[in-house]
């Protein structure tokens, strides 16, 4: 879902500001878990998000995109505090613009993972990711923002997106793989067969 | 591979973000590619299952009831202390009114205090400093008939220390007026007469100088003209010669 907001001048009061950003309050809970991945700490960023962005209202360009707007204060809030600070202490190595992957291989982790719908398993990888690959895999894939939207929400170009994603993908799967082959392994053990991977 | 090529943009294909004309290409190649068919059904299904699995967190009942009374007291306040605020307002507009008409007075002057040091500081940096070269008052005074829209009396300078130079034409924030070197024991003084009416801010009547300014100086109105009396001279001087104009006839 696209949410482009045209705010006129007038509108761009307090009651406004609710009924706009709090339609959003799930989704930025959400994603402010995942960044934080602490409850408490999750509830004094989405507070200071909302104080934030209520402030800096006035200033929200018309005709931007809103959605962005708040993710974009939320993820900057986060990347100043203690957590955010610590957690992007470690940063890619890899050229940002590298080009997309290419193929996946037959019985890769993610037919594995479906076939198991190991829900729990995905999560902790997706915990266990950098937050720079964290973010934009869930920006793109379950807040379903477009490249523009994600370029606008982390400051980057198009490009970046595209490649950051991509590695973002690369070593998701790369991460899940040996836990899938382990659950494979042991499931195969129960059941007294081996079909390997 | 001739795959590969696809490949490398599936990603960016099942995303949605491939240009239109592009996609209906993509479209047919996957529905009759086996290998890529296959590899996009895998990757559709890791999609969906970040999208699942990445709705994890919901805010709890009691971070919401906190969120939505941290936005609702605003509006219950906002209602209730309505005329307070309207009156605040008032008082606030009014001081503000006061306060910056106070200050844009002040800084007004203080801007025209600034020009005129500069203009002297300008003139005496020049390598011709007047324009009408002469001692002689009933020289300089004519000169400025016809350039300057006033007329005004030069002080007979006989019995005191001052001597005059000359004179030119200057300008302050565009209004034209008479600017008028003299010399005391070899520092030069500038004497600068203006419109009181042309002037851009309003200087209260003998105001003086502000401290900042590196000279002394003296300014005052007299018959509808402002003078200014500016130099590095002692301000007995400068005083001296502000008295010398008062009094000329």
């Amino acid at each position: 879902m696209f949410y482009y907001v045209d705010v006129s001048g007038a509108d761009l009061q307090s009651d406004s500001f609710e009924e706009l950003a709090m339609p959003l309050f799930d989704q930025l809970y959400n994603f402010a878990h995942w960044l934080t991945q602490n409850r408490e700490e999750a509830e004094d960023l989405v507070q200071e998000t909302y104080a934030k962005a209520l402030k800096g209202f006035s200033s929200f360009q018309l005709g931007t995109n809103f959605r962005a707007w708040m993710y974009r204060i939320l993820r900057n809030t986060f990347l100043t505090s203690r957590t955010g600070l610590k957690a992007t202490m470690t940063v890619p190595l890899e050229p940002e613009e590298d080009g997309p992957e290419l193929a996946v291989e037959r019985d890769t982790p993610e037919t594995i993972l479906f076939e198991r719908a190991n829900r729990e398993l995905l999560q902790s990888a997706i915990d266990e990711l950098p937050v720079y690959f964290r973010e934009i895999l869930l920006l793109c894939e379950v807040e379903e923002m477009s490249y523009q939207e994600i370029s606008e929400t982390l400051s980057v170009p198009i490009g970046t997106v595209m490649s950051r994603l991509s590695r973002a993908r690369k070593t998701l799967r790369d991460r899940l793989r040996p836990q899938v082959q382990a659950g494979a392994g042991t499931a195969a053990m129960a059941k007294g067969t081996n079909h390997g991977l | 591979m001739v795959c590969e090529s696809w490949k490398a943009k599936l990603d960016t294909y099942l995303d949605g973000e491939v240009p239109e004309k592009e996609m209906r290409t993509f479209d047919a190649h996957v529905r009759n590619c086996p290998s890529c068919s296959a590899d996009a059904l895998t990757r559709v299904q890791m999609k969906r299952a970040i999208q699942v699995a990445g709705k994890r967190f919901t805010p709890s009942a009691e971070f919401r009831k906190r969120m939505q009374q941290s936005m609702a007291p605003k509006r219950q306040r906002s209602f209730r202390l309505g005329w307070m605020l309207a009156a605040a307002a008032v008082v606030i507009l009014a001081v503000g009114t006061f306060t910056s008409s106070y200050l844009g007075t002040r800084s007004g002057r203080d801007q025209v205090f600034s020009e005129i040091a500069d203009l002297h500081v300008a003139t005496l940096a020049s390598s011709s400093p007047v324009d009408v070269i002469s001692t002689d008052r009933h020289t300089v005074k004519p000169w400025f008939q016809g350039k300057i829209p006033f007329a005004f009396n030069l002080p007979e300078l006989q019995n005191s220390e001052f001597s005059l130079l000359g004179g030119r034409m200057t300008y302050l924030e565009q209004t034209p007026g008479a600017h008028l070197v003299y010399d005391v024991r070899k520092h030069h003084i500038s004497v600068f007469v203006f419109q009181e009416r042309s002037l851009p801010a309003r200087l209260d009547e003998n105001s003086l100088s502000p401290k900042k300014l590196p000279f002394n100086m003296e300014t005052w109105s007299q018959g509808g003209l402002r003078y200014f009396v500016i130099g590095d001279a002692s301000a007995a001087d400068i005083d001296s010669l502000a008295k010398l104009f008062k009094v000329a006839l």
